[in-house]
């Protein structure tokens, strides 16, 4: 038969075997796996994992080395507000403990190329006017504060989330400006396929697993809060009244989070009954406290900034880089990802805010916003 | 018993792969051999094994009968038979039982001087079994991985493997499995209602024949397989959906941990996107 086939035939067709072989010779991973069993025995509640991945995760989320300690304020002549001019957040600190403080977050946040940059004073001039440290003129010092305030909630409010570990600013940053993984508003954009309307869907990204599902489920549920229960409740249909598009949304927050974290919905869910909080593992308890935390973060604490970052679209004059606004010009927020970074327990589980526990005394008020005058 | 006239055309020695003559023997209308003492040994084995674990389970609700593989931690070694081992000489039992019943189709068609067709098409679901109970859980370093025997049980592995790879819809083979499915059952109707129609003509007129099948599907799709070709390309169809199903589950975990629409991003990455 083969002798029928003309040249090219015999051409294509061993093209088409060498891709089908490539894709399958290329594209899978291998054994051995490691697997960990979360539920009774048999029914397949497992996490799975790709040793090979897991450790660049692990190479991927170390912390850096701590600062050398520094003692607490004898008294109030030792404080940062005392030394220092304009100390709004961080006055109850000694000025040892302050300074620490400026060399950590100039390592975690600063990025390494404008640290070795000689007109940045080190990193410094990135907030700061090097000639009046006092001054506000820098806006990334006016947001600076704001987070200091963000981190302290985080780590006081949102123990249901954070659990003793807390967080850092580099549980973040991770010596990023802008964090790694975060989002600009993406619904409303365009996205029609031939006649079709546009549905939100059908745009790979990573958040969603470079899946056809909606592919912005932050802004409904991370921004404002749409209700995230759709399974109904009852046997008979009309009961419910969301509908199979609502549950596309949902998933694709789900599809998020399992990403973000680097797990399946295993982890959190007996897929035999989503719903059900007496099947689901406690971690779904967890989990669903960061929804919240996270809209709280974006809400409270990300979306009053916007207009420092309108003004300032490229970060400060002096060393811009990268954009602080989204596709539609509101303000990067969180999601899961940003502090999880591909691990269910960010950084590994470090426990990094223990070797800072000055975070923990920045004041809480009064409110820093984007509108705090410059001095 | 009284044998029917034809019996005596099919009651041919010979064709046996072990045993010689001993077992080539027939009780009633059953022929023996070999492997039909293996899969009655196996299959009274296995079924009072499940009804020892189902005794054991705490209930006689049918649905909610459970026999579980052993826990992850248990790796490839056995198990305390109340804590899985009883899964694991079930399994034993069940593919012993299958592979004897394959065998001794192959051992008939041997008799009979007939091909293979139907010890290979039944060996295909025998594999898939063996790939979900062995295959699978070996690759994965766990008897633990294998689906538990119950009603609702198994159905609920079968629920929590597909979210173990957040949207089971993406797996290739899956995609493969399904559309081979959906076209046997496609084929299988068309097949059945074109011969209850060529034998059910209206009132009065006489039973069409293979001719009239084949101008009904030129004039339809333009081709006819023929009466032959129908029930190759329905054994065709049949067996790979099993194959691909087969495929689709030792994929999952083996050699793909994270989630399937993932898997795509090699399509997403060639080079031929304009952005």
């Amino acid at each position: 038969m083969i002798k029928n086939l003309s040249g090219l035939s015999i051409a294509l067709i061993a093209t088409a075997c060498a891709a089908v072989a490539a894709v399958v010779l290329f594209t899978f991973e291998r054994p051995p796996i490691r697997t960990a069993q979360i539920g009774f025995r048999g029914v397949a509640m497992e996490q799975l994992q790709n040793p090979r991945t897991a450790a660049r995760l692990v190479a991927a989320n170390q912390v850096p080395e701590a600062q050398p300690a520094a003692d607490p304020p004898v008294d109030d002549a030792d404080k940062a507000s005392a030394v220092y001019e304009n100390v709004q957040v961080l006055g109850d600190l000694s000025a040892a403990q302050f300074n620490r403080i400026m060399l950590a977050i100039t390592e975690w946040v600063v990025p390494q190329a404008i640290r070795d940059n000689p007109d940045s004073a080190g990193g410094c001039a990135y907030c700061h006017n090097v000639q009046n440290m006092a001054s506000d003129e820098v806006y990334t010092k006016v947001v600076t504060r704001r987070m200091f305030q963000m981190t302290r909630t985080i780590n006081q409010d949102w123990n249901t989330h954070v659990g003793q570990t807390g967080v850092t600013c580099y549980t973040c940053h991770r010596g990023q400006a802008v964090p790694a993984y975060v989002w600009g508003r993406l619904e409303g954009m365009d996205n029609r396929a031939s006649i079709a309307g546009p549905t939100g869907q059908n745009r790979a990204t990573a958040a969603i697993n470079y899946s056809s599902l909606p592919f912005d489920p932050f802004s409904p549920f991370l921004l404002r809060d749409q209700d995230i229960r759709n399974i109904s409740t009852g046997w008979h249909p009309g009961g419910n009244p969301d509908d199979v598009r609502i549950s596309e949304w949902t998933y694709s927050l789900m599809i998020h989070m399992s990403q973000g974290l680097g797990v399946n919905c295993t982890f959190c869910h007996n897929s035999r009954a989503f719903a059900s909080w007496e099947q689901s593992p406690p971690q779904r308890l967890t989990s669903w406290y960061g929804i919240r935390m996270a809209r709280a973060v974006n809400n409270e604490y990300i979306e009053p900034l916007t207009p420092l970052w309108v003004r300032n679209p490229r970060g400060p004059a002096d060393f811009q880089h990268g954009a602080r606004l989204g596709p539609q010009g509101d303000a990067l927020k969180v999601n899961c990802t940003t502090c999880h970074q591909g691990v269910n327990r960010p950084l590994l589980g470090a426990p990094m805010l223990r070797d800072y526990p000055e975070l923990n005394q920045a004041s809480r008020g009064p409110l820093r916003t984007s509108e705090a005058a410059p001095r | 018993m009284a044998m029917l006239t034809f019996e005596h055309k099919y009651r041919v020695r010979g064709g046996t792969l072990v045993g010689g003559d001993l077992f080539d023997f027939w009780i009633g209308p059953f022929w023996v051999g070999f492997f039909g003492v293996t899969t009655a040994f196996f299959s009274f084995l296995g079924t009072a094994l499940i009804l020892y674990g189902a005794a054991l389970g705490g209930t006689w609700n049918i649905w909610l009968i459970n026999i579980a593989p052993p826990d992850l931690a248990y790796g490839l070694r056995l198990a305390p038979m109340r804590e899985g081992g009883l899964w694991q000489w079930i399994t034993v039992c069940a593919i012993g039982a299958f592979v004897s019943w394959t065998l001794r189709q192959v051992e008939i068609s041997r008799k009979l001087g007939m091909s293979y067709h139907i010890p290979v098409a039944y060996f295909t679901a025998v594999i898939a079994y063996i790939t979900l109970v062995v295959i699978r859980p070996v690759l994965m370093g766990a008897w633990g991985h294998g689906f538990p025997y119950g009603i609702w049980s198994h159905l609920d592995w079968v629920s929590n493997v597909g979210y173990q790879h957040l949207h089971f819809h993406y797996n290739p083979a899956h995609m493969i499995a399904v559309t081979f499915f959906f076209t046997t059952v496609l084929a299988l109707s068309m097949h059945g209602g074109l011969v209850l129609s060529a034998l059910n003509p209206g009132r009065g007129q006489e039973v069409k024949t293979a001719e009239h099948e084949n101008a009904y599907f030129r004039d339809l799709i333009g081709y006819s397989i023929g009466t032959l070709g129908i029930h190759r390309l329905g054994l065709f169809l049949a067996l790979n959906a099993g194959l691909w199903s087969a495929i689709c589950i030792v994929i999952s975990g083996p050699f793909w941990t994270r989630g399937w629409p993932e898997w795509w991003g090699w399509w997403l990455n060639l080079p031929i996107w304009p952005n």
